[in-house]
């Protein structure tokens, strides 16, 4: 058996588990709520034997170096750490509904890879070979994970609240009735922001001691360190505006949506649409 | 006219302590460094790059500091503002966090017990005295050792949890104050620069980003220089072989500096960042009479002729480290040569490391082969001082302490006021109210029981 076997195995699961959680809001039957969750942990349980496979693939080819070296291996690691995320979600909470607004994110970054990217194990170039790079990618992209959980749960609060606004209080009907709460939601989109922003905030702080150990200098302003600064300002600045009263609820979804777009942007967008040091890019 | 001066240094101060300002400081940050994620930075900016725009656009750019925004005042000035609002905010704040902090709130009088978020009442006929001794077991056992006052017959029980919290905001502001101070430190006492080195030679003095010479005080001699590949091309490994001499007495000896493995000495680092051929390199070439059998060897230089016994000449063209891309059946080092003729005929002949008959296939009198080829090369290094590196690392400590603190502990209060017939529990939370009700629950259940 294949890494490769199985990060197929994955990303048919994931596909699975989105159709089921679509099914469950459109249907409204628990079962299929229950299906849906099966699916995204069984994924989730191949995705994380796929990687680790791969790691040992990487040791027989006499590369040995852990499975974050290039954009195939960063995607599907970002696809692993959002299902992370939904599955400590899912454990403390048991909101199913939240499942149909982040799973598509890990789906789409799995497809992407499978389909798109060169999933070939290369050696390390002399840059990457450091175990700040363990340290840098794992905290980067768990941030990058929860953000996007935050911001499935805005998508959601945005619809959610305009429900609740239009229909009367207490009528519960539709699908918005399997949501949790506006309040809920707007609760989670904050609580998952409290988990990425520690760890933007470490992942920013290792690449910089690692840009400091290989190049001499913690900061440069390449445009990928630039972005994730600016990433970490608009989290900071949610993050204030909530204390200040007035910011929660539609404000605080739209702020969160605005900081994943910067978050995609950080981790793709400068890859492939500007040039700067980090040498991930180049599909 | 008049100024009202008071209320005018009243709302400045207000402006400059106001959480709106940091709200639009920190979006304002966000939205204008993407310009120069957009601008190519540099002084002078990339030629490349300056070609593909007007000449007004070039202006204007360089009038705004769009070339090097970073270090615009325009940019330095926010984030003196940034700082400056976070200092007012933490003067005004803190000595409320501060009192909290230090605060031991002993006794539960009616109006905390209406102010706390959780309470219950229960009536009760226990022994007061003894009463209070299981409540502080309770609490000692499911929260925290409490304090216990007595007061007109009552007795009051305080107990609390993660007070620390409360300076988690203050501890990673202070943080973000403190890595501007190590970036200020160094780039007034710092440098950056870069230096060539020549294998076999060494230097004392490199030359900072802004054009000017330093002496290092010490010199650095390049033993050797290497790179070396993976099967697949890709390159594995750039390593230079360096040693540092002061006052004639080498101090270290042949220290291999490799990417993500510098070398520092007294303060200054050494980085592994590019390489160079340094000169021609030289092709070590093997003739063979083919009537004699008599061999001879001669070395010519990249772009050199010699002239051969023979009385033709040999001018070396180029070479490749691998000729498999160009023939694919062959693997190895190649060298192109021109054979010239007394009468000035020339013939290009293609010389291999890996087969040194290869040339007797062109059935000429004299059969040329390569020995070996000398590339002399010249190591690029990253030259970095940073007095201020530390203070950052220092600063970023605080940053994360302070956000793990901030976030993720509470301070956590509990009160219990047992007499006259009734005990009262009431608590209160400075985050994650949900934990705490479920703490605050259980105990006010076995509190219930007394
Ligand atoms: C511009 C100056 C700044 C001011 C005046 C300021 C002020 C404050 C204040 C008053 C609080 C609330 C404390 C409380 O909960 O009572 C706070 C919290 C916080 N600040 Fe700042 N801040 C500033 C800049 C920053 C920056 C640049 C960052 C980092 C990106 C930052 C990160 C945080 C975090 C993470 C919290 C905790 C938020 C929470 O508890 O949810 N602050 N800040």
């Amino acid at each position: 058996m294949t890494s490769s076997f199985l990060f197929n195995i994955a990303t048919l699961s994931y596909l699975a588990a989105m159709v089921l959680f679509f099914v469950f809001l459109a249907a409204r039957a628990r079962t299929v709520g229950q299906a849906a969750n099966w699916a995204a942990w069984t994924g989730f349980l191949v995705q994380t034997a796929a990687i680790g496979l791969r790691w040992r693939e990487s040791y027989v080819l006499g590369h040995g170096h852990a499975p974050l070296s290039n954009l195939y291996e960063s995607v599907v690691f970002f696809a692993w750490t959002i299902l992370l995320i939904y599955i400590l979600i899912d454990l403390k909470y048991k909101y199913r509904a939240i499942g149909a607004f982040v799973l598509p994110f890990a789906l789409l970054g799995m497809a992407w890879a499978q389909l798109g990217l060169n999933s070939g194990i290369e050696p390390l170039v002399p840059a990457l070979q450091s175990n700040w790079l363990l340290y840098h990618v794992v905290t980067c992209f768990l941030g990058y994970a929860a953000f996007a959980v935050a911001c499935g749960v805005s998508i959601m609060y945005l619809l959610k609240a305009r429900h609740e606004a239009a229909s009367d209080v207490g009528r519960s009907g539709g699908i918005y009735s399997l949501f949790p709460s506006a309040k809920v939601l707007d609760d989670l989109n904050y609580r998952a922001i409290m988990v990425g922003f520690p760890m933007l905030t470490l992942g920013i702080i290792t690449g910089a001691a690692w840009a400091d150990y290989a190049w001499g200098s913690y900061w440069s302003w390449d445009p990928k360190e630039t972005w994730s600064l600016i990433v970490w300002f608009i989290y900071a600045a949610f993050l204030h505006a909530r204390i200040t009263r007035g910011w929660v609820g539609k404000r605080a979804a739209i702020l969160s949506i605005v900081g994943f777009v910067a978050t995609l942007f950080c981790y793709l967008g400068v890859n492939l649409l500007l040039s700067g040091l980090h040498s991930y890019g180049g599909a | 006219m008049t100024i009202d001066t008071n209320s005018f240094v009243t709302s400045l101060w207000r402006f400059f302590s106001s959480l709106k300002l940091t709200i639009f400081l920190l979006i304002g940050l966000a939205a204008v460094s993407i310009i120069g994620t957009v601008i190519p930075q540099g002084t002078p900016p990339p030629a490349e790059y300056l070609q593909t725009i007007s000449q007004a656009k070039f202006d204007i750019y360089q009038k705004l500091g769009f070339f090097d925004m970073y270090h615009s005042w325009w940019f330095v000035l926010l984030l003196y503002l940034l700082t400056v609002n976070m200092a007012a905010c933490t003067l005004r704040r803190l000595p409320h966090d501060w009192k909290t902090f230090r605060e031991q709130a002993p006794t539960l009088d009616e109006t905390r017990e209406k102010s706390l978020p959780f309470s219950h009442v229960w009536k009760t006929r226990g022994n007061a005295g003894e009463m209070k001794r299981l409540a502080s077991d309770i609490l000692k056992a499911g929260f925290a050792a409490p304090l216990v006052t007595k007061v007109d017959d009552e007795y009051h029980l305080f107990a609390q949890k993660g007070r620390y919290s409360r300076l988690g905001v203050y501890i990673l502001h202070a943080g973000i104050v403190v890595i501007f101070i190590g970036a200020i430190i160094g780039s007034l006492f710092g440098f950056r620069g870069n230096v060539w080195i020549d294998e076999g030679a060494s230097v004392s003095t490199v030359s900072s980003n802004r054009g000017t010479p330093l002496e290092l005080g010490f010199s650095v001699r390049c033993e050797s220089f290497s790179v070396s590949y993976y099967d697949t091309g890709a390159p594995k490994e750039f390593k230079s072989i360096l040693t540092v001499i002061e006052n004639g007495r080498t101090v270290i000896d042949k220290r291999p500096v490799i990417v993500n493995s510098p070398l520092t000495y007294r303060g200054i680092t050494f980085y592994q960042a590019s390489y160079s051929p340094a000169g021609a390199p030289v092709f070590h070439i093997n003739i063979r009479d083919r009537k004699s059998g008599a061999v001879s060897h001669i070395d010519v230089a990249q772009g050199e002729t010699v002239r051969l016994p023979s009385g033709e000449s040999l001018r070396a063209l180029d070479y490749t480290q691998d000729i498999s891309p160009y023939i694919q059946q062959l693997s190895g080092p190649a060298v192109r040569v021109a054979l010239l003729s007394r009468s000035g005929e020339a013939r290009t002949l293609l010389l291999l490391k890996n087969y040194s008959d290869f040339d007797d296939l062109r059935k000429g009198n004299q059969i040329f082969s390569v020995n070996g080829i000398d590339m002399k090369w010249r190591t690029g290094l990253q030259v970095t001082k940073d007095p201020g590196v530390w203070i950052v690392w220092l600063g970023c400590i605080l940053l994360v302490g302070g956000i793990f603190m901030a976030f993720f502990l509470s301070h956590r209060r509990i009160w219990v006021r047992i007499g006259g017939g009734r005990l009262v529990v009431a608590g209160s939370a400075g985050k994650h109210q949900a934990a705490f009700r479920t703490v605050f629950d259980g105990l006010a259940d076995q509190l219930k029981k007394l």
